[in-house]
């Protein structure tokens, strides 16, 4: 006979379900209903359909956004990921170094993210910031507010700052996990570094790493402080992330219908992904044991 | 409940959500879960089952919506017959 889960655990995540449902599922179901009404305020609502879903499906302004974010996310995750798995080798393994690479490693981390936005706004100005001052100095013309490539680059620098760690921190336990019988056998192989790397460090990491990458990628999903603070959208649209856009079409515009018609389909993307990287995860655990 | 901004729609769906929820929850006591490996080469039970049918029914719905207009009756037969093909084949 085949076996058969027992479920019955999950009554006991009854009083989670009940704050859960305080602070996203009563909100999110209110969403839903305002995603298909229209209001002018004053709490009266206009039946409108699905027409919002249709106009923001057609929507270049969401389809823009939706690009943008991607190719924000891809890039960090990009960087962040290798360089990451980079620091992670080459931090000392133990004592006094070790710890203190980890406290310094940790500290972007602790930063609220309004705060790391305004250190970069201030770092990256040409007229008081040291980066900005600097560049402009040797000529370089670098300007976050009015140049697209400027301003790109000063968001994923920052977020590679705030961020990586995260990554090496996570790639750092998972290197610490593996025994050192490992490292002997290859060493009875003369097993090249590559080869260690590749069939020793790099799969017994990969458990951590998936987990650093669905939270790179979550969280860089739904990027909104530091972008806004450092940028503000701009210039023109062009590091304007879909959780900004958002914000402008719900509070800014106070359009809430289309902003509920978007805010669900933006829902739905991260229900996906977040989905598939739980079950590649929860796969690659199985077959690992 | 006034700043929810009900309609009967909405309402309707949710309880068709939550209705389903209750009778696999009960199907699930009743009828312990068996997981299996299906065409995605992952192991489901019959609650990821749902749930793979649930979040593609929404993405059918979308599709439709932005590909071939308001007939969202039409979209709703495609989810039935993709849930069937989940519940028989993932």
């Amino acid at each position: 006979m085949e076996k058969t889960v027992n479920q019955k655990a999950w009554f006991l995540v009854l009083p989670v379900l009940l704050l859960v449902a305080f602070s996203a599922v009563i909100p999110l179901m209110t969403v839903v209903n305002y995603s298909v009404q229209d209001t002018f305020g004053n709490n009266q609502f206009f039946w409108a359909g699905l027409e919002w879903f249709e106009e923001m499906l057609a929507s270049e302004r969401m389809w823009d956004a939706l690009g943008r974010q991607l190719l924000f996310s891809l890039i960090i995750l990009a960087i962040e990921v290798p360089l990451g798995i980079f620091v992670a080798l080459n931090m000392p393994k133990s004592g006094f170094w070790s710890s203190l690479c980890l406290v310094l490693m940790s500290l972007p981390l602790l930063i609220p993210w309004n705060v790391v936005g305004t250190i970069w706004q201030i770092f990256g100005r040409v007229d008081i910031g040291l980066l900005g001052y600097t560049l402009d100095a040797l000529g370089i013309n670098y300007n976050y507010t009015q140049d697209t490539l400027a301003a790109w680059i000063t968001i994923v620098v920052m977020d590679v700052w705030h961020w990586t760690s995260l990554v090496a921190l996570l790639a750092f336990a998972g290197l610490k996990s593996i025994p050192d019988a490992y490292y002997q056998a290859a060493k009875i192989d003369q097993a090249s570094r590559w080869k260690v790397f590749r069939y020793i460090e790099l799969p017994k990491m990969a458990g951590v790493l998936m987990i650093a990458v669905l939270l790179r990628f979550m969280d860089s999903f739904m990027i909104y402080t530091e972008p806004f603070v450092v940028t503000g959208g701009g210039p023109g649209n062009a590091t304007t992330m879909l959780s900004i856009d958002l914000v402008k079409m719900a509070l800014g515009q106070f359009d809430l219908g289309p902003a509920a018609a978007f805010s669900l389909m933006y829902f739905l993307v991260i229900l996906l992904v977040s989905w598939v990287f739980y079950t590649v995860m929860t796969t690659l655990e199985k077959r690992e044991t | 409940m006034d700043w929810m901004a009900w309609t009967w729609p909405t309402a309707i769906f949710f309880m068709v959500i939550a209705t389903l929820l209750i009778t696999f929850t009960v199907l699930a006591i009743k009828f312990p879960e068996t997981p299996r490996t299906g065409i995605l080469r992952i192991e489901t039970t019959r609650g990821d089952r749902l749930f793979i049918t649930l979040l593609g029914s929404a993405f059918i719905n979308l599709a439709w919506l932005g590909l071939v207009g308001v007939q969202q009756p039409l979209a709703l037969v495609v989810c039935l017959i993709y849930a069937a093909a989940v519940f028989r084949w993932v």
